[in-house]
C-alpha cells in the first residue's frame, strides 16, 4: 500500500468511527472558546505575535551560534549537551546514559520529540521500565496508542473510554467515570512509580542560550517530579527550541499557554539550570541534554521553508483546522497531526514519505490565522504541494517531484492550453453549457455528497455580450 | 480608492460556467450606481485550481494570459473573494523571478472584491423593496481571512431592513469546498459539507447567500442531495433583486 493509499483508509477509518469524532467535535469547540477568550483585544494579540515572531525569528537566524553559546552554559552549569543527527543516534545516547548509571526504571514527562524517536520503544527493547506520568501520556501508554494531539495525547478518548481502560490495567481499584477520581487513581498509581524510577527523561519547551537554562511548561506537576526526583535526569529536544535571553520567555509563555489551552499561564513552569549542587538536599545529581536535529537543518536550507521551524508547539493549529476535527490526530499517521504536521512531516521525512498530507487541506486559513508565531501555515503547505509534483534543480525539498502522476499532469496541462487560449475556452465553456446533458448524473466522490452541479444554459461571456456590455 | 467612472469585471470561470446570473447581477448593480463595465472578452480564469494543486507553472500559464486584458489604470472588480485573493495576493507570489512579475503586481494592486467594492469606494446605499425574509449567510474563508471582506457582505445586508440574517452554529469554519480539495479528499471534504449544511438547515432560513459561488455550489449541491428545502444565491444576485 502506498503513502495516498494508506492516508485514505486511516481517514475512512476516523469518518466513520462517530464516537472519535464526537470526542473531537467538543473537545476542539470547547478549547477555541476557552482560547478566545484569552485573547479578548485583537491589537494587543496582533502586537504580541508580532513579538514573538521576531523572537523565534531571531533565534533561528542565529541558531548556530545561539547553540553553541546553550552548549557552553549549559556546561559551565554541570549540564551534559549531547548532540544527534537522527533518532537512532539520539536513541543510543540516552540509552548508553541510563546503562552508565545502572538505570533500570525510567519516568517520563511529555515529550514529542521523543515520539519522533520512538524512545519508549526502543528503551523497553533494553529491557528498561519506561512509564509516561503525564496523565494523558500514560492513557495512551496503556492504550498502545501514539498522541493524537500534541498537546493533548489522549483527547481522542472520552472519560468512559478511560474509565474501562483503568480497569482493565487497575482491576483492583474500584471503578469510576468521574475524571477527578480517575485522575486521583493516575495519582496514586504514578507517585510510587516517582519514587522509586531511576531516572526522568523530559522534553524541553525553550532553551535559554544565555544562561543556559532548560524550560518545562507543564500543568500537572509530573514534569517537575520527574525531572527532580529521580537521580539522573535527561532532557530531550530539537534543535530549534533554543531561544537567545531569559527576557524572551515572558511573552513566548504567556502566548504558548493561551494559544495551547486557553490558560493564562500554567499551573508549573519549571526552570533548570544545574543539577543538584554540594549541600543541596534534592535535585538530580546528573543532567543532560540531547539536541535532536531529524530533518530540521535541511528545512533551513529554504528561506521560505524554514518558517516552519518557529512553531512553539501550542497546538492551536489543529484546534481550529476543521479536517483535524472531524478526522483527529491518528488519521494522519505522523507524529505531529493537523496543519503544522502538514507543513513539517513532509519536508522531515520527505515528501517521498510523507507528501500525502500535503492534500488533507481545504486552504481555508484558520490555522494561519491563530498561530502564536505568524507561521503562514497554508502558504507552507501549498508550496509543498507544488514541491511534491515538481522536481525542480533548485528545490531543497527531499522527496521533490515523487508525487507526480502522468495523468494528473496531462489534465493540468490541457486545462492550461484551452483556459489560456481565448478561442479553445469560448469552445470549452460552449461545450460545457451545451452538452451539460451528456453528463454524468454522478461525478466520483463529489455526488456522495452532493447532486451534480447544473451548468447553465449559457455562459457569461454570452449573457455579457447580448446585453451589450462594453466588452473590452 | 476615490469613485472611479468605469471598473473592469472579472467574471471568473464558475460564475462563467455555473452562475452567469449572479455575474450579469453584479455587473448591472454596478451600472446602476453609474458606472461604465468593461468586461473584456478574453478572460477565463485566475489560475487558482492549477496554483493550489502544486500545478504552478500551469497556473501561470492561464494568470499570464490575463495580464494584458486590464491596461487601464481602473479598479478590476471580482465577485468572488477566493478568486480575488488569487489576484491579489498570490499572482506577485506566482509571478516571482518572471520578467513579467512587476506587470503581474500592477495588475494585481487593482483587484478588488465586489461586495467590498460597493460598501468602501462606493458607499452604496440600499433600499429593500422586498418582503421580509430570513436568510442564512455563509462568508467564504478567503472573504474572512485572506482578504478581510467579510464585514463588507454584512454591511450590505444590514441596510436591507426587511432582511433577518440567522445566525447558525460554527459560522467561521471551513465549508470543505477548497477547489481541488474536494476532489482529491472527497470524504474529508464530505463530512465538512455535511457539517456546515446541517447547522444551516437547523436555522430558519431558506435562502443561503455568499460572496462565493464555489462554496455556495458546494453548500445547496449537499443541501438538495438531503432533500433540504435550502436556495443559494450570490450576494449580488440578492441585492439586486431585493433592490429592483
Amino acid at each position: 500500500m502506498n503513502q495516498q493509499q494508506a492516508f485514505e483508509q486511516r481517514i475512512d477509518e476516523a469518518l466513520h468511527n462517530a464516537q472519535l469524532r464526537q470526542n473531537f467535535r467538543s473537545a476542539m469547540d470547547g478549547i477555541r472558546q476557552r482560547r478566545a477568550e484569552q485573547f479578548p483585544d485583537e491589537a494587543q494579540l496582533q502586537a504580541l505575535r508580532e513579538q514573538v515572531q521576531s523572537i523565534r525569528s531571531y533565534s533561528l537566524q542565529n541558531q548556530a551560534e545561539l547553540l553553541e553559546k546553550l552548549e557552553t552554559k549549559l556546561t559551565e552549569n554541570g549540564i551534559q549537551v549531547h548532540w544527534a543527527a537522527n533518532p537512532e543516534e539520539a536513541n543510543g545516547i540516552i540509552a548508553d546514559i541510563l546503562k552508565a548509571a545502572d538505570a533500570k526504571t525510567v519516568v517520563k514527562g511529555k515529550s514529542m520529540v521523543s515520539e519522533e524517536t520512538e524512545l519508549n520503544h526502543y528503551l523497553e527493547e533494553q529491557g528498561l521500565e519506561v512509564i509516561e506520568s503525564d496523565l494523558g501520556e500514560y492513557i495512551i501508554q496503556l492504550a498502545k496508542e501514539p498522541p493524537s494531539h500534541i498537546v493533548a495525547p489522549a483527547i481522542h478518548k472520552n472519560r468512559v473510554e478511560v474509565a474501562e481502560l483503568f480497569q482493565n490495567f487497575h482491576p483492583e481499584l474500584p471503578y469510576t467515570e468521574n475524571i477527578d477520581e480517575l485522575t486521583e487513581t493516575a495519582r496514586i498509581i504514578l507517585r510510587e512509580k516517582f519514587a522509586k524510577a531511576d531516572a526522568g527523561i523530559s522534553g524541553v519547551n525553550f532553551a535559554v542560550a544565555e544562561t543556559g537554562t532548560l524550560c518545562l511548561v507543564e500543568n500537572e506537576g509530573n514534569g517537575r517530579l520527574s525531572t527532580t526526583a529521580p537521580e539522573l535526569h535527561i532532557a530531550i529536544t530539537g534543535i530549534e527550541k533554543v531561544i537567545d535571553k531569559l527576557t524572551d520567555i515572558p511573552p513566548l509563555l504567556e502566548i504558548l499557554t493561551k494559544s495551547a489551552t486557553g490558560q493564562p499561564i500554567t499551573t508549573y513552569f519549571n526552570m533548570i539550570s544545574r543539577p543538584r549542587q554540594e549541600g543541596e538536599l534534592d535535585g538530580p545529581k546528573a543532567v543532560h541534554l540531547v539536541l535532536l536535529d531529524n530533518g530540521r537543518s535541511r528545512i533551513r536550507w529554504d528561506d521560505e521553508l524554514l518558517d516552519t521551524l518557529r512553531c512553539i508547539r501550542c497546538g492551536a493549529c489543529m484546534n481550529h483546522c476543521p479536517v483535524y476535527v472531524h478526522v483527529g490526530g491518528h488519521a494522519y499517521g505522523s507524529v505531529y497531526p493537523g496543519p503544522i504536521g502538514l507543513a513539517l512531516e513532509p519536508q522531515r521525512l520527505g515528501l517521498d514519505k510523507a507528501g500525502s498530507l500535503t492534500s488533507a487541506c481545504s486552504l481555508c486559513g484558520a490555522c494561519g490565522e491563530v498561530c502564536p508565531v505568524k507561521i503562514p501555515l497554508p502558504k507552507i503547505i501549498n508550496r509543498l504541494r507544488a514541491e511534491s509534483v515538481n522536481n525542480q534543480e533548485s528545490s531543497t525539498v527531499s522527496g521533490k517531484g515523487t508525487l507526480r502522476h502522468t495523468s494528473e499532469a496531462w489534465i493540468w496541462k490541457l486545462w492550461s492550453i484551452s483556459y489560456s487560449s481565448p478561442s479553445l475556452h469560448r469552445l470549452v465553456s460552449w461545450a460545457g453549457t451545451r452538452l451539460s446533458g451528456l453528463l454524468p448524473k454522478k461525478l466520483g466522490a463529489w455526488t456522495n455528497y452532493r447532486s451534480r452541479p447544473t451548468p447553465a444554459k449559457c455562459t457569461l461571456h454570452e449573457l455579457v455580450k447580448s446585453a451589450g456590455v462594453a466588452n473590452d | 480608492m476615490s469613485k472611479p467612472s468605469r471598473v473592469y469585471f472579472f467574471g471568473t470561470c464558475l460564475i462563467d460556467m455555473l452562475y452567469p446570473n449572479a455575474g450579469m447581477a453584479a455587473i448591472t448593480l454596478l451600472q446602476r450606481e453609474g458606472l461604465e463595465v468593461i468586461f473584456p472578452q478574453n478572460q477565463s480564469c485566475c489560475g487558482q485550481p492549477a496554483f493550489n494543486s502544486g500545478y504552478r507553472d500551469e497556473a501561470l500559464k492561464v494568470a499570464r494570459s490575463q495580464l494584458d486584458l486590464f491596461p487601464e489604470e481602473i479598479p478590476i472588480v471580482v465577485p468572488s473573494a477566493s478568486c480575488g485573493g488569487m489576484m491579489l495576493h498570490h499572482w506577485p507570489e506566482l509571478f516571482e523571478g518572471q520578467p513579467d512579475h512587476q506587470h503581474a503586481c500592477d495588475v494585481a494592486a487593482r483587484v478588488v472584491e465586489f461586495a467590498d467594492f460597493l460598501v468602501n469606494t462606493l458607499q452604496i446605499e440600499l433600499q429593500d423593496k422586498g418582503e421580509p425574509t430570513y436568510i442564512a449567510v455563509h462568508h467564504s474563508c478567503s472573504a474572512q481571512r485572506e482578504m478581510a471582506v467579510a464585514s463588507a457582505t454584512d454591511k450590505l445586508l444590514s441596510q436591507l431592513l426587511e432582511v433577518t440574517v440567522e445566525r447558525h452554529q460554527r459560522p467561521t469554519e471551513c465549508c470543505g469546498f477548497g477547489g481541488t480539495f474536494a476532489v482529491k479528499q472527497p470524504d474529508i471534504s464530505g463530512a465538512m459539507v455535511e457539517a456546515k449544511t446541517k447547522a444551516i438547515c437547523a436555522t430558519s432560513a431558506k435562502t443561503v447567500i455568499s460572496q462565493d459561488c464555489g462554496c455556495l455550489m458546494n453548500i445547496t449541491g449537499c443541501a438538495d442531495k438531503q432533500q433540504h428545502d435550502l436556495k443559494g444565491q450570490h450576494l449580488a444576485e440578492f441585492l439586486l433583486e431585493r433592490t429592483s
